[in-house]
């Protein structure tokens, strides 16, 4: 038995039936990401000052990331323009770069983007003790220039065995160049290219540290907010790239021969819902990365 | 930007739908261009010292707004689709924000531990 209305439009709602399906399911996504965006608002608005971190992801490849994202946007809607003129060739590698544009971006996040934030670790001073790493805070220079305070002395942890042996007093850390440097004027503001860890090691005692972490989801309410958003919106990047390996592959060379409009329009449903992916990182990117 | 309509079997208005298809291509690659253009735009703007954080916010805000605006407008085909999908939309906008207002609500009127 054929499936209904594939291509020929519905009398009462005026549409094929996967259009209605794909935007009632996009209705639904929109519930799930507003859910997640309320949350890190919340969030956001009831930090204390100097407990929302800035400037701690990195901008170029942030951006690159969002263009590759447009990029592919455009070629998937260019690859339902060309079956629509019925022009399969140009439509096979329209699809392939919006697959490759879609694995760049989750190989990006996967390999270079995350694995970074778990190399780095951030320790939290108790509030009584921040005057004595005043040198790597910088807490009166942020005062004068009405800057949120700095609680947090962050780099690459060089012993690591002090997070597990209790016989180790101390941790020391090779410096971001905010705590190596923090009242220089040009550390005052986030840094549009990404500034490593300096050679400087700072030494903090351990009965001096709130808490000390890697940039994980249990570092902050921030990096929390930062890996489910963008984990559940990499798992629709991945969705989405599967989809389209489906529709590259001959399986729906054949489904062309016997019925191009149905590709077509199978196309434009998937191509739906990789603008809403699209749309929801227009909003990721500034959020996380900027603000 | 309407949807391009069916595709005719016929070879000369098939001819003729192919070049209409053409025109809308030419859109769509206009606008992934200013998309990208709105990127490096956000970027810098969040540079420039606006007066106060919540200001950068707005400015970054509506900017995302105006893409996303775009990408529906043109990418999805919303500028001309059928009123069934627009009132599926306007749904879930009202209970998005219902759900936001809940949000407001609960930081704006705080539970607090008892004394």
């Amino acid at each position: 038995m054929e499936i209904p209305y594939t291509i020929s439009t519905r009398p009462d709602t005026g549409l094929w039936n996967a259009k209605v399906g794909i935007w009632l399911f996009l209705a639904s996504e929109v519930m799930l990401f507003g859910g997640l965006f309320s949350a890190y608002i919340f969030l956001r608005l009831d930090a204390q000052p100097g407990e929302w971190p800035h400037g701690l992801l990195n901008v170029p490849v942030g951006t690159m990331n969002t263009a590759i994202l447009i990029i592919s946007s455009v070629t998937v809607v260019l690859a339902w323009a060309a079956l629509k003129m019925r022009r399969y060739r140009t439509y096979w590698w329209y699809m392939l770069a919006t697959i490759l544009c879609g694995a760049i971006f989750l190989f990006v996040k996967l390999y270079y983007e995350w694995p970074q934030k778990f190399e780095h670790f951030g320790a939290f001073i108790k509030r009584d003790k921040l005057e004595k790493y005043e040198q790597y805070l910088g807490n009166k220079h942020a005062e004068e220039k009405g800057l949120q305070p700095r609680l947090e002395i962050s780099g690459h942890l060089h012993n690591r065995e002090a997070l597990a042996d209790p016989n180790i007093k101390e941790y020391e850390i090779a410096l971001d160049p905010v705590n190596a440097d923090p009242t220089n004027p040009a550390m005052d503001r986030p840094h549009f290219l990404y500034m490593p860890p300096t050679e400087k090691i700072g030494t903090i005692e351990k009965e001096d540290v709130e808490r000390i972490s890697s940039f994980g989801p249990w570092h902050s309410a921030y990096f929390a907010s930062y890996f489910t958003i963008t984990g559940l919106h990499g798992a629709h990047v991945l969705g989405g790239v599967l989809v389209f390996i489906y529709m590259w592959l001959p399986v729906s060379k054949r489904l062309y021969q016997h019925n191009p409009e149905h590709l077509a329009n199978r196309v434009e449903v998937c191509g739906l819902f990789w603008h809403f992916v699209d749309l929801v990182w227009i909003f990721v990117f500034p959020l996380f990365y900027l603000l | 930007m309407n949807n391009p309509p069916d595709i005719s079997q016929d070879p000369a208005e098939h001819e003729e739908y192919a070049h209409g298809i053409q025109k809308h291509v030419k859109g769509y690659l206009m606008v992934g261009a200013a998309l990208i253009v709105c990127t490096a735009l956000t970027v810098g703007l969040s540079y420039v010292n606006f007066g106060s954080q919540k200001a950068n916010i707005i400015v970054a805000l509506l900017l995302a707004a105006f893409k996303v605006s775009l990408v529906g407008a043109v990418f999805m085909h919303l500028a001309a689709e059928k009123k069934l999908i627009y009132r599926v939309l306007i749904f879930t906008g009202f209970f998005v924000f219902a759900l936001f207002w809940l949000t407001y609500l609960a930081w704006y009127n705080p539970i607090v531990a008892p004394h």
